[in-house]
């Protein structure tokens, strides 16, 4: 039986990892996310899993990473400078292919910036962040009820591919409240045949990122690269609202989207053929399905909390074949829907075909 | 009495706990010693099935190669937050890292801090040779105050670059230290002693007490460019003065194990 209940964003990213079988937390107080952390200070000891405040964003995720080592489903989650500390983990991590979940509810910046949303780490999340050469499978969730959805399904990616996963979210979307169903408690499953478990019965393992060996490097690399490549054959996500008439698409994802929707909405009133094409997947970002949608509309709408970073996936979709136009609020300013409805009705303008004649 | 004395006996052979992979480390140094006894104490212990080793950034990034245990390689100087992390889920496992000075003294001492202070039921060997090995020399947090290295060409001096970090002081005032003593390993007597603390912190953790710490004042001899005999005769003479060995804490309980 399910029911839904009302669920602040961060405290559900908790509750649905606790029930997606996340064995082991790790964290550093940050605000817009710190609900997180308090959350899993008060479940995880209940139910007899760890939870450890660690010193700081680097502690945190070499932690993880050990945890991760271990083989249990470890997450950690974080905002943005805290991201940015995390990032000599996150590499490591990539490259000892052990599967892990962080969670990044961004904030503005760059430096300390502020305690508002935004949607500016998106470069760092989707284009490496760390060095070397690695990506993360990032799901960009829209509502509370995606937010719960995403963090169990980042856990069974992670499995899956041996990798580390992300989940981004912005400071709007860890601090508001939606009615969320919230998925049944899984088990606990075991350790993997790799992970450093005590060398009984077997050889020993060993997880390493070290190759010093530029050959076996270069071999690692290419099974890395395999794995994206599998990646982005079978994992790219995205949603679409009115798209299929429509002759301007707007595309935006996470908050962002769900503000363009309610734009949408009220531009569809006005007459405006005018749809929405939503990223789930941020990486791997849907260049093949955007590439399609820019065959069909006239115009292109980027709308993004940040000075346009999805803007350039945007473009290599579209190879220039549909105009684009940019709107953004950076500094964890958030777009109100007028805004968004006064750039579409700019574009629908510049172009009299796009609004429906009266009884047409 | 004549078949008696044709008998075999081994007494020496390879502990259990090392592949017989060759080790690169350079001729006369010490984490080549220090490699072993970890070893013979993990067989004498019993505890090679469940024993998890966490290798530094240094010369002994490649510690993996050489101990027949699970292990894994952390980044500069977060080998105690990754053993917390693996400690944490698996708290019935041992749980080591191996560290030099520029891992753990420097890059790493907010991470070493912490880990004693929360009382991690882990163990640390720490290396301190004064010196970056794997890079070649340059100046450590451990290196002396004149000491001359490719970093400090003209002899460390503290007035710009600081004093010489003691890292068993420090972390015997940490709440979470159980186990925090200092050795060497320049003739048999004191290898025969570090040998002894490297077992002891391996049972501190075995009985849940806290952290336990063992550092070795070590040598360097390519970079401090010296023959392995010269080392262990200025480690004598210009280390031992500024590290003491010794034991700087001995909880409670420790004593009977
Ligand atoms: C983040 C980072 N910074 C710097 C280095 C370069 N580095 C490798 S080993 C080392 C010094 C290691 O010295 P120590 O810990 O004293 O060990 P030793 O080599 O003397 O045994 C440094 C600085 C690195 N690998 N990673
Ligand atoms: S460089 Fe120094 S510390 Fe490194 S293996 Fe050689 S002698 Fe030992």
């Amino acid at each position: 039986m399910s029911s839904k209940i009302l669920m602040k964003g961060n405290e559900a990213i908790a509750e649905s990892a606790i029930r997606a079988g996340c064995q082991a937390y790790f964290g550093y107080p940050i605000t817009p996310q710190t609900e997180v952390l308090e959350y899993m200070a008060r479940r995880m000891p209940q139910l007899g899993r760890v939870f450890l405040q660690a010193e700081s964003e680097l502690a945190a995720i070499n932690m993880l990473y050990g945890a991760a080592c271990a083989g249990v489903c470890a997450m950690t989650s974080t905002s943005s400078p805290g991201f940015s500390l995390m990032q000599e983990g996150i590499s490591y991590i990539a490259c000892s292919m052990v599967p892990a979940v962080v969670v990044n509810v961004m904030r503005g910046g760059p430096g300390l910036g502020n305690i508002q949303p935004s949607q500016a780490d998106y470069s760092q999340m989707t284009k490496g962040g760390g060095h070397g050469d690695y990506k993360v499978l990032t799901l960009a969730p829209s509502t509370i009820q995606e937010l719960v959805d995403h963090v169990g399904l980042a856990f069974d990616l992670a499995d899956e591919y041996r990798q580390i996963v992300f989940v981004i979210a912005d400071g709007m979307l860890g601090q508001m409240m939606e009615p969320v169903e919230l998925p049944e408690m899984r088990e606990l499953r075991p350790p993997p045949a790799w992970a450093l478990t005590g060398a009984k019965g077997r050889p020993k393992n060993i997880i390493t990122s070290l190759y010093l060996n530029a050959p076996e490097l270069e071999k690692v690399n290419q099974e890395l690269q395999a794995v994206y490549r599998r990646i982005e054959a079978n994992e790219v996500r995205y949603d679409s609202y009115l798209l299929e008439d429509a002759e301007i698409a707007v595309v935006a994802y996470g908050t962002a989207a769900r503000i363009a929707r309610t734009a949408i909405r009220r531009a569809r009133e006005a007459g405006i053929r005018v749809g929405l094409f939503r990223p789930i997947t941020v990486y791997p970002f849907p260049y093949e399905a955007l590439a399609e949608v820019a065959g069909r509309v006239q115009e292109m709408l980027v709308v993004e909390m940040s000075a346009g970073q999805m803007l350039e996936d945007v473009r290599m979709a579209t190879c220039c074949r549909v105009p684009i136009r940019f709107f953004g609020k950076m500094g964890g300013v958030v777009p109100l829907p007028e805004d968004i409805l006064a750039e579409i009705e700019a574009l629908a303008q510049g172009k009299p075909a796009m609004v429906a004649q009266k009884g047409a | 009495m004549v078949e008696a004395e044709k008998q075999e006996r081994i007494v020496f052979s390879r502990p259990k706990a090392l592949t017989d992979t060759t080790t690169h480390y350079c001729p006369g140094c010490i984490h080549g010693i220090v490699h072993r006894l970890i070893a013979e104490a993990i067989d004498e212990l019993g505890i090679q099935d469940r024993t998890i080793g966490i290798a530094p950034v240094g010369c002994s990034v490649l510690a993996y190669h050489y101990f027949d245990v699970d292990f894994a390689e952390a980044a500069h100087g977060r080998a105690p937050a990754m053993a917390t992390g693996l400690k944490r889920v698996q708290p019935d496992k041992i749980v080591f890292t191996y560290q030099g000075d520029g891992d753990l003294a420097a890059i790493g001492t907010n991470e070493i801090i912490h880990a004693v202070n929360r009382g991690e039921n882990i163990t640390t060997f720490f290396i301190n040779n004064a010196i970056y090995g794997m890079t070649g020399g340059q100046m450590a947090p451990t290196t002396l105050p004149g000491q001359v290295t490719t970093s400090t060409p003209f002899g460390r001096d503290v007035r710009a670059a600081g004093y010489p970090l003691r890292v068993c002081e420090l972390m015997a005032t940490l709440a979470g230290a159980a186990y925090v003593v200092r050795r060497t390993a320049i003739n048999p007597r004191e290898i025969r002693r570090l040998k002894k603390a490297i077992v002891t912190a391996f049972k501190v953790q075995m009985a849940g007490l806290g952290y336990s710490l063992v550092e070795v004042v070590s040598n360097c001899p390519t970079n401090w460019g010296m023959t392995p005999i010269e080392s262990l005769e200025w480690l004598e003479k210009n280390m031992l003065p500024y590290y003491p060995l010794g034991d700087f804490k001995v909880a409670e309980g420790v004593e009977n194990l």
